[in-house]
């Protein structure tokens, strides 16, 4: 086939919401893009990991503790997921590894700002899982196959840790004074960062419209980020927190929240690195797979021992 | 990592029921690769059998050719048993 007919075989395939599946045929620009995300996707979940096991020794409760090392265990479990779903692009795992360690991939700007009281954790399951799942339900019917399936697991998952931390709220908001001022701080400092994980608005983003067109996304990040605010505002009254916007305000016109203005400067420092936490983050995640090496090559060992073992008997 | 091998994991999620493939991971060898099957697939009781293959031994058909290599399938409806008109009279057949 000519390379026209090729991609309007794909194209129509796409329209037809049938998935592309690793095999096919794809254009080059289609696979660039979904090692991309998928990658980009995975690191966020690892160095996600990050901001939360700083708390598992300092959580509240045997139960807190439990719950959080179960959605730090589901954190890896989703990275893992995804790298594998990305290794069906022809990319290999090292190489991924790779691009993270040397700061050349990028993972959420929202792990770049720190967990520095136990209310975070609240608000990072309430508010960033909480985002997350908004922008993931629509990848679970995006075009690539291995992609999709791999949200469909991600996203059952996911559900949990955002009420875990909604529950966590409730509780504060439902405690001492001082503990509803805890939970209130969080919000202050999460709120804003997490209405910008939607990403720049529509006329600013680069990916945009030809990622729509392939289906790798469903809806727009402006879209999105609104319902989010949509969904939010009434849970946060609800105990009795405020979110931190004097502009927002319900338009019973357009039957969604009004909201401010969000600060893209900020954004985009986080983005080229010079958030709160860029450089702790990513040296964590460096120091954690350095001496982890000795495992990768113990079971490596392992496993050459054993095959030999059979072999010979 | 490189010297991992890739493995595809299939999970039996209850008795009675098919493995079907789930997804795939890095392993040292088959056995790690199941341990590591159950800490990410079935954390949540979704399995009582794991199977493991390292995705070299799998040998697909070519998507590419699927038209062609499906076809003979294609104008056999009288494998169906809809196909067979019958009277009303008989009911269950």
């Amino acid at each position: 086939m000519f390379r026209e007919d090729l991609e309007s075989h794909f194209q129509h395939k796409v329209d037809a919401e049938e998935k592309i599946e690793p095999k096919d045929w794809m254009p080059e620009e289609y696979r660039k893009t979904l090692i991309r995300q998928i990658s980009q996707h995975a690191h966020s979940e690892i160095v996600g990991m990050l901001p939360e096991g700083n708390w598992i020794t300092r959580a509240p409760s045997l139960k807190r503790k439990c719950i959080l090392l179960a959605k730090i265990q589901d954190e890896a479990g989703h990275g893992l997921y995804l790298y594998s779903a990305c290794e069906t692009l022809g990319v290999e795992r090292e190489q991924l590894l790779n691009d993270l360690h040397s700061g050349k991939a990028k993972y959420s700007s929202i792990f770049n700002y720190p967990a520095i009281s136990w209310a975070d954790m609240g608000a990072i399951g309430w508010l960033v899982d909480g985002a997350a799942i908004m922008n993931q339900i629509p990848l679970c019917r995006t075009s690539y196959g291995p992609y999709a399936r791999a949200m469909v697991r991600i996203c059952k998952e996911e559900s949990f840790h955002q009420r875990q931390g909604y529950e966590i709220m409730l509780t504060l908001a439902k405690g001492t004074a001082i503990q509803k001022q805890m939970a209130q701080d969080a919000l202050n400092r999460w709120w804003w960062p997490s209405i910008m994980m939607f990403g720049p608005n529509d006329s600013d983003s680069l990916h945009s419209a030809q990622s729509l067109k392939w289906k790798i996304k469903r809806f727009s990040n402006d879209e999105l980020r609104q319902r989010f605010i949509d969904m939010t505002v009434p849970q946060a009254e609800l105990i009795g927190l405020k979110i931190p916007d004097p502009d927002l305000k319900w338009n019973e016109e357009r039957k969604s929240y009004d909201f401010g203005k969000i600060n893209w400067d900020e954004f985009w420092n986080v983005v080229k690195g010079n958030g709160p936490c860029n450089k702790q983050r990513l040296h964590d995640r460096v120091e954690a797979h350095e001496k982890g090496a000795w495992v990768r090559e113990a079971a490596v060992a392992y496993a050459e021992k054993r095959s030999a073992r059979i072999n010979s008997n | 990592m490189k010297n991992w091998p890739l493995f595809e994991i299939f999970i039996r999620s209850k008795s009675g029921l098919n493995h079907k493939h789930v997804g795939s991971l890095h392993a040292a060898d088959a056995a790690m690769a199941i341990e590591n099957a159950r800490d990410v697939y079935t954390r949540r009781q979704e399995g009582i059998s794991i199977w493991v293959v390292e995705s070299k031994y799998i040998s697909a058909s070519d998507p590419a050719d699927s038209d062609p290599f499906f076809e003979p399938a294609q104008d056999k409806i009288y494998r169906h048993p809809t196909f067979y008109d019958l009277p009303d009279e008989v009911k269950h057949m």
